[in-house]
């Protein structure tokens, strides 16, 4: 098949066009490109390289190491110890069974832990490390350290965890951290992204939680290199976080040690406190719990038992607690009347052993009646039925407005956690929160400090420091933050009459001093040291019970708050002890004790106390010298 | 038998040949294979493993296969373009028997010493054997019905071939090429408008058979499209690819952030760095001067073939040249389009620059024809 010249050249000036043609559109296209290229990368070159660094740079946070916590002499109530955990990197150790298997014969590890941090391993990145076993002991990172060379990317590594040295003496003071909850990050408006490192720790309750924008600290920052798959190629800069700021508190670990052990085997509360300037030295709420079994999770078999207690060792009661404060109110009926002027300190009313109001019979506690009495023998013996006639001639609003004033029925401002505000009922209250009106019984009732009133053991021991220096006394639980003395609140006169505080003072002194006072069995002989003070006994139930006959549930709460030394008030104090029975019994032996124990600022001579007692006494401080507190140690753990 | 025709008197002969091959032709692989290796070498973080020394002795084999290629004379390249599309057929369909899987896809046969991939030898045999074709028609009949058809039937059996891999990249560039080549043959302008409304409505069923029993593309291809059409939907995901490879390209900036500088390849942002993506590595470490660059010397490569092309009196020569030069452009530019997001990401590697050594062998195999077209055209 032959072709003409002349077709072949025609054939080929046409393949020629389109060729050239084609080679046109593939130039052009090119030209496309070229464009392309032009615009990504220079038009818009600024806006990429921004979107590269965003890529590569990863900003990590520095956990801040957090304030540590120290009572009124230095000692250290809560501090942060270093922990260790043992990580794996999958990368590294190669056979990964094998490795655990050995790891699991050096160190205690259940199957469970196993087999769960292998899945992990299996599960996330190769060179990412995975926790096998945190809050190890040293004995076990040692015997890492040994066999490194056979445990091929296993590693310890140390991080830091809150222990608390004074365990059970400090839970209801201190409080204690645990692990960031859902509920934590909800509760805030604006979370801390430090909150949302694994493992971090948040204050829970207590000093711990209420100051934890304090002892937090502020996180350091890295900038790290990342590559696509999240692994850090090196760190670029560093901003050292701000540590949380060291605390001191208040209160004295060695007097708050004796009281937590006084309490031994009761359910009480303490609150002892400097009438000077408010300093809350001991805080005590017994049963207490060691808060460090919290750290890193709580077991159901140490919590369930803290939950079913009926002691209810986890409820602060010093602050927590509203009781009806008693006969310890009858200062402030008292003092409502007389400042009132509706009624002389001498002058006497006549206790029948009951009176008759509203047509209902109020009785005295001595149904025999005390015969003739003014405020001192009233306070003395405790009589019910000059209360009764004081109230009803003062009313109710102005012993409330008093009762205010000192420091019952306020919400008192303290770094701890549930802070009741106790309760100072009025007229207006009982219509609101009860629908019904204020009727004299109310009065009558409020008068010895039963019906509607309520107050916490803290709240009772301000009313006493306000009592004993007509000054507004403010409890104040934070002595100093990084080294810097937080300034004494309130401490303005109370503008009573020095003459009828006086008065007081005497009827007080009277209770625990005179032969027939209630607390006279609690008095201290020393000179200069002697105590005031006012029994209570709290009825849980309406009806009048013999304390020795009924189940403890039922049983009355007793009560005593004092002040010491009489002449020169240094420190006061609330006791109550839940369903103890009556206050000169249960409540005023634990109050002399623990007030000697502040006075001397440890243990006092046998001398302090009446002769009759020292045999005993010596017998108590026997064995109340030097219980340590609860307080769960590493090995302890390790063992378990 | 048009060769025939001419003189072959001055035809060199022997080694001589080697003198009379398209020098500045090979010049330019050579360059355009260099930045392969200068980028190889940076992806790997500054080192001849695992990538860049494997690609230069392939790239020796291939000048090596190139030359022997070009030594054959062109005519007896032109008997054989029949055998080898019918063996590319076998290959296609042996392939989807015997073939491995790889990337969810069936695309290789492994032959011992090199895993073939036979839809990258179908693009070289399928221009041959239509440059053959119509080398051989008269240039009357080229118009005419039946003797379209039968090209378009050469086409369209190894693309549907391809297209079960499924392999949708490499069996548009079948379907370009094949058509390209029609084109130059002196096809009517006529079939090119009808065929292009008809992949215009293709197109369109493509898209509403989606979700439907009878859908016609996989899932993955479907989502590759969507991406493509906005990658800002998925950045970490499908769109993954496409949103890091415009970053390193737009940080790159005017001259780049140096060699082994580049933090979006460097810490593994990009994907397939060595193969597919290798571009965007290039741009980011010698910016905008070093992708015109390469651009640039592709051009080149076109141009050189265009001109050997038209120089060329011999109908085959003049076809199969055009049509490798097509195939190559199609190549680099549907590389080029993806990584910088004018097109999918379908899985084109950049040639000649792209770490990998079937297609590479196939591409200097096919430069190889070129050169004996050269070598061996009419004087």
């Amino acid at each position: 098949m032959r072709r003409s010249r002349a077709e072949t050249d025609a054939n080929h000036a046409k393949l020629s066009r389109r060729a050239a043609l084609l080679g046109g559109v593939q130039l052009l296209f090119i030209g496309g490109l070229a464009a392309r290229l032009r615009y990504l990368q220079v038009d818009q070159a600024d806006q990429f390289r921004l979107l590269a660094e965003e890529n590569r740079i990863n900003i990590r946070l520095i956990p801040p190491i957090r304030g540590e916590i120290f009572d009124r002499n230095g000692m250290q109530l809560a501090q942060n110890v270093p922990s260790y955990r043992i990580v794996m990197v999958r990368e590294d150790a190669g056979d990964l069974d094998e490795v655990m298997a050995r790891l699991a014969r050096l160190i205690d590890l259940t199957p469970e832990q196993t087999t769960s941090a292998l899945a992990e391993l299996r599960r996330s990145a190769p060179f990412l490390p995975v926790t096998i076993a945190e809050d190890v002991s040293w004995d076990a990172v040692s015997a890492i350290s040994v066999n490194a060379p056979a445990l091929p990317g296993v590693a310890p590594e140390v991080g830091s965890t809150r222990v608390y040295p004074r365990g059970s003496d400090f839970a209801h003071v201190v409080g204690r951290v645990g692990r960031v909850s859902q509920a934590d990050l909800d509760a805030l408006e604006d979370p801390d992204a430090v909150l949302r490192i694994p493992r971090f720790q948040i204050g829970k309750i207590n000093v711990e939680a209420r100051e934890e924008d304090l002892l937090r600290g502020t996180a350091g920052t890295k900038q790290v290199e990342v590559n696509a798959t999240g692994r850090v190629m090196r760190e670029l800069e560093r901003r050292e976080g701000q540590s949380g700021a060291d605390l001191q508190l208040t209160v004295d670990a060695k007097l708050q040690n004796y009281v937590q052990a006084r309490l031994a085997g009761e359910s009480a509360a303490v609150v002892i406190m400097d009438c000077t300037n408010g300093d809350i030295l001991a805080n005590s709420s017994a049963p207490s719990y060691d808060p460090n079994l919290f750290i890193g999770g709580i077991s159901s078999r140490d919590y369930d038992p803290l939950l079913t207690d009926k002691y209810r060792p986890l409820v602060n009661k010093t602050v927590q607690g509203a009781y009806p404060p008693g006969s310890t109110f009858k200062m402030m009926t008292a003092m409502a009347a007389i400042e009132a002027g509706i009624i002389g300190p001498d002058e006497t009313v006549y206790c029948p052993g009951h009176m008759e109001v509203g047509g209902r019979r109020f009785h005295c506690w001595k149904r025999s009646g005390h015969g003739w009495v003014d405020l001192e023998t009233s306070l003395k013996v405790s009589c019910d039925v000059y209360y009764y006639d004081l109230a009803l001639k003062v009313g109710i609003e102005k012993i409330s407005a008093l009762s205010n004033r000192f420091g019952l029925g306020v919400r008192h401002d303290l770094a701890l956690s549930s802070v009741n505000s106790g309760l100072m009922a009025t007229r207006e209250w009982k219509l609101a929160n009860r629908g019904e009106p204020w009727v004299i019984g109310d009065t009558v009732n409020a008068s010895i400090g039963q019906g509607f009133m309520l107050a916490s053991p803290m709240q009772l021991a301000v009313m006493t420091a306000r009592l004993a220096t007509g000054r507004e006394v403010t409890p104040r639980l934070i002595k100093s933050i990084n080294g810097i003395e937080e300034p004494v609140k309130g401490n303005a006169s109370l503008d009573m009459s020095a003459a009828n505080l006086s008065k007081m003072h005497r009827a007080m002194y009277a209770v625990v001093n005179d032969r027939r006072g209630t607390a006279y069995r609690s008095r201290i002989i020393a000179d200069g040291m002697r105590m005031a003070g006012k029994t209570g006994t709290s009825q849980v139930r309406s009806v009048v019970v013999n304390n020795d006959e009924v189940p403890w549930e039922q049983r009355d709460h007793a009560l005593f708050v004092g002040y010491a030394p009489y002449e020169n008030p240094r420190y006061a104090c609330a006791v109550l002890v839940e369903h103890g029975g009556g206050g000169s019994t249960a409540a005023a032996p634990i109050a002399r004790d623990v007030m000697l124990q502040a006075l001397y600022k440890g243990e006092p001579p046998l001398e302090a106390y009446p002769e009759g007692d020292r045999a005993r006494i010596k017998a108590q401080q026997d064995a109340l010298r030097d219980v340590e507190p609860q307080v769960r140690t590493k090995a302890g753990k390790d063992q378990a | 038998m048009s060769y025939l025709e001419y003189t072959v008197k001055s035809v060199p002969t022997g080694l001589r040949k080697i003198l009379y091959l398209n020098w500045p032709l090979v010049l330019l692989l050579v360059a355009v294979a260099a930045f392969g290796f200068l980028m190889l070498y940076s992806v790997a973080g500054g080192g001849y493993s695992p990538w860049a020394e494997p690609q230069m002795k392939r790239f020796a084999m291939g000048l090596a296969v190139m030359i022997a290629v070009a030594m054959v004379p062109i005519w007896m390249w032109r008997n054989l373009a029949g055998l080898g599309y019918a063996v590319s057929l076998m290959l296609l369909v042996g392939v989807e028997f015997f073939g491995v899987v790889g990337m969810g896809a069936q695309r290789w046969i492994d032959l011992g010493f090199i895993r073939l991939q036979p839809s990258e030898l179908t693009k070289i045999t399928l221009v041959m054997f239509l440059a053959a074709y119509y080398d051989w028609l008269p240039a009357k009949k080229t118009s005419h019905p039946f003797w379209v058809l039968l090209p378009a039937l050469i086409i369209l059996v190894p693309t549907a071939l391809v297209l079960t891999q499924p392999d949708l990249g490499t069996a548009i560039l079948l379907l370009a090429a094949g058509g390209g080549l029609m084109f130059l043959a002196g096809v009517h302008w006529a079939y090119f408008a009808t065929i292009i409304a008809a992949g215009v409505a293709l197109v369109a069923a493509v898209f509403q058979s989606r979700g439907t029993p009878w859908q016609m593309l996989k899932d993955y291809q479907f989502r590759r499209i969507d991406t493509f059409l906005d990658p800002a939907t998925d950045p970490l995901g499908a769109g993954y690819h496409i949103t890091q490879s415009k970053i390193a390209l737009g940080s790159g900036g005017w001259t780049g952030r140096g060699f082994m500088q580049g933090t979006q390849s460097r810490l593994n942002f990009l994907p397939e760095k060595h193969t597919d993506f290798i571009f965007t590595t290039l741009a980011e470490e010698f910016g905008f001067v070093g992708g015109m660059s390469l651009l640039v010397l592709y051009a080149l490569i076109i141009v050189f073939c265009v001109i050997s092309a038209v120089m060329n009196k011999d109908r085959f020569s003049s076809l199969l040249i055009l049509g490798i030069a097509l195939n190559f452009f199609l190549f680099f530019a549907v590389n080029m389009s993806m990584v910088m997001g004018l097109a999918p990401v379908v899985g084109v590697p950049l040639p000649l620059v792209s770490y990998g050594g079937s297609a590479m062998l196939v591409l200097m195999l096919a430069f190889g024809l070129v050169q004996s077209a050269h070598v061996h055209r009419p004087r």
